[in-house]
C-alpha cells in the first residue's frame, strides 16, 4: 500500500502545491477550509486536473504529467465520499448502491453484494428510500456502501462527518474506522478538526494556503508541531515570535521572557508554541509573574487569560486551559512551563516531512 | 369539416419537438463548457429567434431556403424543398421555439450539482450513462418544461410558418394560418371553431404540465 503525490495546480490566484508520500492505512489531512485538501482529494480521484506533477498509487501512475498520463476517473479505482455525500437523489438506496455493482453482469451476484453492503452499513430496510427520506447518519452510510460497492484500491473521504450533528459524530467516527480497518485499504482523509484527525488517522498532513507545511506521524506532529501553522491547526492557542538567544534559550520579546528548552534551538527558529495546558503553578522551570485578565467556563474545564508580567500591551493575552478540580484558589502570581513543553517552530522547508 | 389543420400542426410541432430536445440539449451541455466569451457569442446567436419577429424569421429562412438559393436548390435536388411544402413548417418552428429549450436546459443544467457526476465516475459509470440516467433526471424538470414551452410555441407558430409555407388548404395549412385565412374571407363561425380547437390543445398542454408536476413533488416527498 503506497501513495505518492507531487502537484501542482494554480486556480486564479490560488495555488495547490501538494507534495506527500505515504504508506499508511489512514492518513489525515489537516487543515482549514479553502486550503485546497478537497482539491487535492478531486487532483487524486481524476475528477479534476492538475497543472503539472504525479500520482501514484501501489507503483502505479495514475497522473504523470511529464509522461502525459492521466486515467480518467473511471479507471483509477479510487473512491471519493463527498462532503455532502452527492447520492443520487432520484434514485433510491439500492439503486445508488447498484451503480457501484455494474462491473457484475451477473445478477445474483450483484445482489447478494447489495444485500451484504446493505447488512454490514445497517441499511437493511432502507433500500427502497430514497436519499431525501434519510438521516445524516444513514445517507452517510449509504454513500460509503455505494463507494465500497466499487471495490476501490484507495478511499478519499471528503469531510465525512462536516454534514451531522456533533453528537452524531462523535458516535460514528469509531464506526468508521472499524470500518476502514475491515476494509483493509489505504484511505486518505480530509478534515478541518483536529480531534478527527487524532481519532483517525495514524499519519497526518497539515494544509495551509495550498501547500503541505508538515507531514509525519500523527502524535509526533500534535507533539512537536515544528511549523507556525501545524502548531495552529493542531490546537496551540498561544504562537508568540521568537528569538534564539542560546542553544537551549529563547527569547520572545513581546512577553520580555526568556525560557529554557530541553531541545536545542534550531537557527531557523522564528516562533514559540506554548499549549494552553501545558502552564503549571508547581513547576520550578521558566517560572514568570502573571496579570489575571479573564476568565471563561466550559462544561469541564477553565480558560483563564492572563498577561506576562514584561508582555507588550499591544501583544493578545496568553491561554491557561485548566481542569475544573485542579484551578488553584486563589489564582497563583506566577506559572511555569516544562523546558520539554515549549513547541520551537520555524518556516524552514526542510522541516516540513522530517 | 377538414380536420388537416390540426393534424397538420400537430406534426410539424411534434417533430420540430423532438430535434428541439435534442439539438437544444445538446447545444445546452456544450455550451456550457465554452470558454466565456465563446459562449456570450453562441448564447446572443442561439436566443435571437426568440426575441426577432417571426416574420425577421421567416425572411432569414427564405434567404437561405428559397427555390433559387443554393441550400433551397440543393434539397430541392434531394427532393425536400422547404417553401411551400408542410416539412418547411418543421424549420420554421425549430428555430423559432429552439431557444425556448436551449435556455430552460442551460439554466438546468448550470445549477446541476457537479459533484453527482464526479461521483458517478468514481463508480466507474460511463459518461454516457451519467449524462442520460444522472444528469438528465436530475435536470428534468426544467428540461421537461422547455420542451411543453417549444412544443406550444411551435403548435402556436404564424409568422415564420405563413412566409415559408404560405397557406394552402390540405397541403400547408396550419390552425393558426387557418384561423387568419378563414377571418380574412369573412368565415367567422369557421375561425371560432378553430380557435376553440386551439385553446382547447393549449388548456390540455397545461393541465398536463401542472399534473406532472404535482406528481414529481409527491415522488419527491414520499
Amino acid at each position: 500500500m503506497s501513495l505518492s503525490v507531487h502537484i501542482r495546480k494554480q486556480v486564479g490566484s490560488f495555488a495547490l502545491n501538494v507534495h506527500f508520500d505515504t504508506e499508511d492505512a489512514v492518513t489525515g489531512l489537516l487543515g482549514a477550509s479553502g486550503c485546497g485538501k478537497s482539491m487535492t482529494l478531486q487532483c487524486i480521484a481524476g475528477v479534476l486536473r492538475p497543472d503539472a506533477g504525479r500520482i501514484i498509487l501501489d507503483g502505479q501512475p495514475l497522473f504523470d504529467s511529464a509522461r502525459g498520463i492521466d486515467l480518467p476517473p473511471q479507471q483509477r479505482g479510487v473512491g471519493l465520499l463527498f462532503q455532502q455525500y452527492a447520492l443520487f437523489p432520484h434514485m433510491t438506496v439500492r439503486q445508488n448502491i447498484l451503480c457501484g455493482l455494474r462491473r457484475f453482469r451477473d445478477k445474483a451476484e450483484r445482489e447478494r453484494r447489495l444485500h451484504a453492503l446493505c447488512q454490514t452499513l445497517a441499511l437493511s430496510g432502507l433500500e427502497d428510500h430514497r436519499p431525501a427520506q434519510l438521516s445524516g447518519g444513514q445517507a452517510q452510510r449509504a454513500a460509503l456502501a455505494r463507494m465500497l460497492a466499487a471495490e476501490p484500491r484507495l478511499l478519499l473521504l471528503d469531510e465525512p462527518f462536516s454534514a451531522l450533528d456533533s453528537h452524531l459524530r462523535d458516535r460514528l467516527q469509531p464506526q468508521l474506522l472499524s470500518l476502514l480497518r475491515s476494509y483493509g485499504r489505504q484511505a486518505l482523509l480530509v478534515t478541518h478538526s483536529r480531534d478527527e484527525a487524532y481519532r483517525l488517522c495514524s499519519r497526518l498532513c497539515v494544509m495551509e494556503h495550498g501547500c503541505i507545511t508538515r507531514c509525519g506521524d500523527t502524535r509526533a506532529v500534535f507533539s512537536d508541531p515544528r511549523t507556525e501553522s501545524a502548531a495552529r491547526l493542531t490546537g496551540c492557542k498561544n504562537i508568540f515570535c521568537a528569538v534564539k538567544a542560546a542553544p537551549h534559550t529563547v527569547r520572545l520579546p513581546s512577553l520580555g521572557l526568556c525560557l529554557t528548552t530541553s531541545r536545542p534551538v534550531p537557527d531557523t527558529l522564528c516562533a514559540v508554541g506554548l499549549h494552553a495546558h501545558a502552564f503549571d503553578p508547581s513547576q520550578p522551570h521558566n517560572r514568570f509573574p502573571v496579570h489575571w485578565v479573564e476568565r471563561v467556563e466550559e462544561p469541564f474545564e477553565t480558560i483563564l487569560l492572563f498577561r506576562s508580567a514584561g508582555q507588550d500591551p499591544h501583544a493578545p493575552p496568553l491561554w491557561w486551559r485548566v481542569p475544573r478540580d485542579r484551578l488553584p484558589h486563589p489564582l497563583p502570581e506566577a506559572l511555569g512551563i516544562d523546558p520539554q513543553d515549549i513547541l520551537l517552530l520555524t518556516n524552514d522547508p526542510k522541516e516540513v516531512s522530517l | 369539416m377538414d380536420w388537416f389543420p390540426l393534424w397538420n400542426s400537430l406534426r410539424i410541432a411534434a417533430v420540430s419537438s423532438v430535434l428541439v430536445f435534442f439539438t437544444g440539449i445538446a447545444a445546452a451541455y456544450y455550451a456550457a463548457r465554452l470558454p466565456r466569451l465563446v459562449k456570450g457569442v453562441l448564447d446572443v446567436a442561439l436566443t435571437l429567434p426568440l426575441v426577432l419577429p417571426p416574420t425577421v424569421v421567416g425572411y432569414f429562412l427564405l434567404l437561405l431556403f428559397g427555390s433559387r438559393k443554393p441550400l433551397g436548390e440543393m434539397l430541392e435536388q434531394l427532393g425536400f424543398p422547404l417553401v411551400m411544402h408542410w416539412y418547411g413548417g418543421i424549420a420554421a418552428a425549430f428555430i423559432v421555439s429552439f431557444p425556448l429549450l436551449y435556455r430552460t436546459a442551460r439554466g438546468a443544467f448550470e445549477s446541476f450539482d457537479r459533484t453527482l457526476a464526479q461521483a458517478g465516475q468514481t463508480l466507474g459509470l460511463s459518461n454516457t450513462y451519467i449524462f442520460w440516467r444522472i444528469r438528465m433526471p436530475a435536470c428534468r424538470q426544467g428540461i421537461f418544461a422547455g420542451v411543453v414551452l417549444a412544443f406550444a410555441r411551435a403548435l402556436g407558430e404564424y409568422g415564420a410558418t405563413s412566409m415559408l409555407i404560405g397557406y394552402t388548404p390540405g397541403r400547408t395549412a396550419t390552425i393558426s394560418t387557418t384561423v387568419y385565412q378563414l377571418w380574412r374571407i369573412g368565415e367567422d363561425g369557421q375561425a371560432m371553431l378553430w380557435v376553440l380547437v386551439n385553446l382547447a390543445i393549449s388548456a390540455a398542454v397545461l393541465l398536463t404540465v401542472n399534473l406532472l408536476e404535482r406528481r414529481q413533488k409527491q415522488e419527491g416527498r414520499t
